[in-house]
This record gives structure tokens, C-alpha cells and sequence, in this order.
């Protein structure tokens, strides 16, 4: 199985939309922001398992 | 020399009655007795109460002249409400309790989740009924002094405890000095911190979390029903967690967490206490409503367990076995199951019925349901008193998101307690047909109620000893399950049998049950008799005298009835 992978395009897009969001939010709120970001699109994978894999790849290398 | 304060305790809602000291000087000789209960609180007095109602004598010991001070547990689970009714005291506690079933989670001034606990028309009691400790302790206190086979001693402190071989010798402060109590059975009710189980120096397992929390009941009028209250990071108290119960009398409970830094000696300050109150009031929009406290303590969340009840002969019971934080009304909750299991299991060992394996059994079963409620508890604690940075972060977060978005909602749920099932108990029957069942309590779970007519429910008639559920039609049990059943009781079982579904009563049966809708035999389970079902006459459910079930049969015989009992009472 292939995993669904964003297009550079798409990706470009979340790049620019996030960096935005970040700056809307604020230096006090940008964790709370970001962990409801997670809890969304945990909420969207619906896969706590392949969630798991991915908090264990944000860890790497911080 | 014990000197427990002779004056009554402080309360606007509850006089206190200060009971005379018994003094060694004023009684006879003692002998060694079967059992010492220390402490009298609600583990203490329901394992007393268990204790007579299966014929043992006990002696409870309680340090202070009068119960206890302030309201401190204040509700009652249904299954602990059925507990209590099987001691005799639950229609007093209903008189003056106050029932519910729903919760209300706040956050920015909105409600983001209603809890609805569920209320089956069979049940005779709510999922929760309020009411301050005092009129539970009272009514059981009541209950002990009315029941011949309970030596009940106020003003009577534990000091020492000696094991010696195959019992214990007990040194009792007393306003006159000290005595000595033999006993072959001690029963550590002394409470969260049990001076018996700090003297054996054993250490409970498990997590304590940082967190304080003020507790506080005052007098008010609030236009509220009764329903829990949460109200988490309010702008008053940034970050922290309120919660709100009505109780008895005009009374409501008020819990607050404290700012990480605070001291209890600086919470309950009268001013702190005040101003904090007011706050809370103006928030729900009743500032200036006069009120008055009536009593405030300081609490941490705890969730420890001794991995073991039983050492040698002292065998520790609720608070005293394990610390269990109050977010799903834990503790005493879990004490009424833990004594109740107690009762019974420390009753037929006294009395030979069973081996010391069954105490094992006791220990295994509790302490498997002190962890299971530790786990479960340990995700409410997390969540009202968050005890790192990264777990207040997840709250926060999903506190932010219950405003629009509802998946994240159920986590607000309050897990209550609920009753342990002993799904794997040694006294499980491993030669019945439990797994043949479609439906209905399965091996190890608590009994589920059923409504048999107005004010009239199954579990009235249950109790007392092993019972016997036996579904037929027919006008008498089969001969070789009388026999069966008298035989177990030749040998000192007390087995009470309730025939099921028959309108005439049926021979052999102490009781029959009509069940003339069939709802009883629906609710367990059983197959409709008929001619495509013709097992479903015979069909049995043996429950233990704590009614959870230990055997259930689609078709009952006389070896099944036999070896199901000799499985429970392990020699």
C-alpha cells in the first residue's frame, strides 16, 4: 500500500498556512494552537496506531 | 491515656451526639473474640453489619466519642445504595437523600457536556443519591447498636497490634488507660491514614498527584436541581477546576483546586475561603446570595493501593487499603464493596465453611478491583488536576475545542464508580454453562435489579447467604437438586432458593416469584419455555452472599448445584 502523500504543491500550501496560522496565534498561544491542530487531525487519521508512529517521528532529531 | 474530645464537633446542619467511653473497668473478663474491627467508619460498620447478618460476633472500635467531622463523602452510588439496603439502612438514607443522574461540564460559560447516566425502570435506586457522611454513619451506627452480635466501643483507640500465632493481641487507649484485646481476626478499618498500617510499615503502590483541592460545604439558597456542577478554567481561578454538588439541607458542596504554590494552611484561611466562595457564586450569577460555611477541608488526589489485603491476621478494608482520588466518588463507594466482600468472606472462614483461601480470594478480588478503579480514575484525575505540563497542555487544548468540536467532548465524561465484576474469580463455577448464556449477569458480575412490582424488587428478597435463582414452571424443584440443596446446608451453607415463573408456589423453593411478564427471566437471560426450548425449564443462578454470580445453568443438576458450591467455598 502506498501511503497518501501531499504534492509539492499541497505541501507548499500547508507550509504557507501554517506559518500564518503560527503567527496568528501568537507566541503565547502557539502550543495550544498547535496541540489542537494534533488532536484534529489525530481525530481525522481515526488510526491511534499511525498517529503514534508519527509523534515517535516529531520526536527525532529535536 | 486516650482523651477524645468531649465536645460535639462544629456543624450548622448536624448535631452531634457525644456517646460515652467503654471502659474495661465497667465489663467483665473478655475472652478472645472472633473479630476487632478498628475503626468506625463506613468500611468498619458495614463489615460489622455483614459479619452478624452471617452469625459472627464482632467488637468495633472507634477512637473519638462521636462520628465523624463534616460532610466529607457525599454520594452514593447505586450498587452502594444496594449494599447498604442489605444492611438494613438504605430506606432512612433514601428518606433524606437527594437522587440524580445528570452532569454539567462549563467552560467559558458553556455548557460543552451533559452527562446522562443511565436509569433502567428495573433499578429500585438512581445512579447517585447525596447525602453527608454523618446520616449514613448514623444510620449504620444505629444499625450496629441494634444488632446483639456487635460490641460497638466509642472512645477506644487502637495503639498497638500484636500478631502472635494464629491470632492477634490488640492494646486499646482508653479515657481510663489502656487494655488488651485478643482476637483471632483484626480488621484494619482505620481509615487513609491507618496508624496499623503505617505500624507494619507497608507500602501502598500506585501515583500521588500534586494538585490540592478545597473542600467546602456551605448553607445557601440556590435555585439548582441536583446535578453535578464542573466548571474548569474559570476566570476567577485561571487553569483550575470547580466542582458543585447539592446536598441535604440546604447544604452544597463547593470544590476548588488550589493555584500550583498555595499551602492548605493558606486555602482555608476565612478570608481566602471567602473571597475564593464569593467568586465562584458571582460567577454562576448569584453574588450577594448570603451563605455560611459549615466546615472546609484541603484534599490531593491519591491513587494507591496495597498490592495485598490480608497480612497474617489483620486484613486491611477501604481507605486503609487504598487511597482513591474522589473524581468518580471513589472512596467509600469502593469501601461499601470492599466491606461487603469482607463481610461474607471473613464470616465463613470464622466459621469454617471455607478455608483461609477463601480470604486469598478476597484479597485477589479487591485489590484487583482497587487497580482496576486506578486505571480508570487515573484518566479523570489527569484530566481535572492535570499533573504535568504536557498533560495541561492536552486539556487546555481540549477545552479550547469542546466549544465547537464534539469528538473531543466525551472526554469530560465523569467515570463513577461502578462495581468490580470478579470475571475471573477462583470461585467462578468452570463447569457451567456461563458461556451458553445470550444474555443476563455473566460469572462474576454484580446482580442486576429487577422491578417485580411497585416498591417491590428482586434484590429485597436477596441476601444472607447464597442464593439460588431457579427458573420453572413446574409445582416443585426436581428431587436431586432438593437434595442437593438440603445437603449444603446440613453442612452449615445458608442457601436460600427462589423458585422463578411458577404462579403457585413451588415445593422446595423458600420463595417463588411469579414473573408473570417474564421480565426477571428476560433480564437473565433465560430462553422462553417452549416446545422449541424445552431447557429453559431448570434453568439456575447461583449468586454468592455478596450477589455476584458464581454459576448459571441452562439446565440445572444436582452435581452442578454441588460442585458450583464446593467451587465457591474453597476448604
Amino acid at each position: 500500500m502506498t501511503a497518501p502523500a501531499l504534492t509539492i504543491d499541497g505541501l507548499e500550501t500547508v507550509y504557507d498556512a501554517l506559518a500564518t496560522a503560527l503567527d496568528q496565534a501568537g507566541p503565547g498561544k502557539t502550543e495550544l494552537f498547535l496541540v489542537k491542530l494534533a488532536l484534529l487531525q489525530a481525530n481525522a487519521l481515526a488510526d491511534p496506531e499511525l498517529f503514534q508512529q508519527q509523534i515517535a517521528s516529531a520526536l527525532q532529531d529535536l | 491515656m486516650h482523651t477524645p474530645s468531649t465536645e460535639a464537633r462544629p456543624s450548622i446542619y448536624y448535631p452531634y451526639e457525644v456517646f460515652q467511653p467503654w471502659l474495661a473497668s465497667a465489663h467483665p473478663e473478655q475472652e478472645r473474640k472472633k473479630v476487632v474491627i478498628v475503626g468506625a467508619g463506613p468500611a468498619g460498620m458495614v463489615t460489622a453489619l455483614e459479619l452478624a447478618r452471617h452469625g459472627v460476633p464482632c467488637v468495633v472500635l472507634a477512637a473519638e466519642l462521636q462520628l465523624s467531622q463534616g460532610s466529607r463523602a457525599i454520594c452514593f452510588t447505586r450498587r452502594s445504595m444496594e449494599i447498604l439496603q442489605q444492611v438494613g439502612v438504605a430506606e432512612r438514607l433514601s428518606a433524606i437523600g437527594l437522587p440524580w443522574r445528570f452532569g454539567n461540564s462549563f467552560y467559558r460559560g458553556q455548557r460543552v457536556f451533559r452527562m446522562e447516566a443511565p436509569h433502567d425502570s428495573d433499578d429500585r435506586f438512581f445512579p447517585i443519591t447525596n447525602v453527608q457522611q454523618q446520616f449514613m454513619e448514623e444510620y449504620l451506627h444505629d444499625a450496629c447498636e441494634a444488632n446483639p452480635l456487635i460490641d460497638f466501643r466509642w472512645g477506644n483507640k487502637v495503639t498497638r497490634v500484636d500478631q502472635q500465632d494464629g491470632h492477634a493481641v490488640l492494646e486499646v487507649d482508653t479515657p481510663e488507660g489502656p487494655y488488651a484485646l485478643e482476637s483471632d481476626w483484626v480488621v484494619a478499618a482505620d481509615g487513609g491514614r491507618s496508624g496499623i498500617r503505617s505500624a507494619m510499615n507497608l507500602q501502598m503502590e500506585g501515583a500521588s498527584y500534586e494538585g490540592f483541592f478545597v473542600i467546602a460545604d456551605i448553607r445557601i439558597d440556590l435555585p439548582h436541581p441536583t446535578e453535578r456542577l464542573a466548571f474548569f478554567d474559570p476566570e476567577w481561578n485561571p487553569g483550575n477546576t470547580i466542582l458543585m454538588h447539592r446536598e441535604p439541607l440546604g447544604i452544597w458542596r463547593v470544590d476548588y483546586q488550589l493555584p500550583p504554590g498555595e499551602t492548605p494552611e493558606e486555602a482555608l484561611r476565612p478570608e481566602s475561603l471567602k473571597a475564593r466562595i464569593d467568586a465562584q457564586l458571582a460567577m454562576i450569577g448569584h453574588a450577594g446570595t448570603p451563605w455560611e460555611m459549615d466546615w472546609s477541608s484541603v484534599y490531593s488526589a491519591r491513587t494507591l493501593t496495597l498490592p495485598e489485603f490480608v497480612h497474617g491476621r489483620v486484613i486491611f478494608t477501604g481507605d486503609a487499603a487504598h487511597l482513591l482520588p474522589i473524581f468518580g466518588v471513589r472512596g467509600a463507594n469502593t469501601a461499601f464493596q470492599d466491606a461487603q466482600s469482607l463481610g461474607w468472606h471473613l464470616a465463613f472462614v470464622v466459621k469454617g465453611l471455607a478455608g483461609q483461601t477463601l480470604l486469598a480470594n478476597h484479597s485477589a478480588e479487591r485489590v484487583g478491583a482497587a487497580r482496576e478503579i486506578i486505571a480508570e480514575s487515573g484518566k479523570s484525575t489527569r484530566f481535572m488536576a492535570p499533573p504535568s505540563r504536557g498533560f495541561r497542555l492536552l486539556r487546555d487544548a481540549v477545552l479550547s475545542l469542546s466549544l465547537t468540536q464534539a469528538f473531543v467532548r466525551p472526554l469530560y465524561h465523569w467515570r463513577a464508580s461502578r462495581p468490580h465484576e470478579y470475571s475471573h474469580s477462583m470461585l467462578n463455577s468452570p463447569r457451567d454453562d456461563n458461556a451458553l448464556f445470550q444474555a443476563g449477569p455473566a460469572h462474576g458480575a454484580p446482580p442486576q435489579n429487577v422491578r417485580l412490582d411497585d416498591d417491590d424488587h428482586l434484590l429485597d428478597h436477596l441476601g444472607g447467604g447464597f442464593d439460588l435463582l431457579y427458573f420453572t414452571h413446574a409445582s416443585a424443584l426436581p428431587e436431586d437438586v432438593q437434595s442437593a440443596v438440603q445437603a449444603a446446608r446440613a453442612r452449615g451453607t445458608p442457601l436460600k432458593v427462589t423458585a422463578v415463573g411458577a404462579a403457585q408456589p413451588v415445593a422446595g423453593a423458600d420463595r417463588t416469584l411469579p414473573d408473570a411478564q417474564g421480565r426477571l427471566r428476560e433480564r437473565y437471560g433465560v430462553p422462553a419455555s417452549d416446545s422449541l426450548h424445552p431447557q429453559a425449564h431448570g434453568a439456575a443462578y447461583l449468586l454468592r452472599p455478596d450477589q455476584h454470580i458464581c454459576a448459571r445453568w441452562l439446565a440445572l443438576d444436582a452435581a452442578g448445584l454441588q460442585a458450583a458450591l464446593a467451587q465457591a467455598l474453597p476448604r
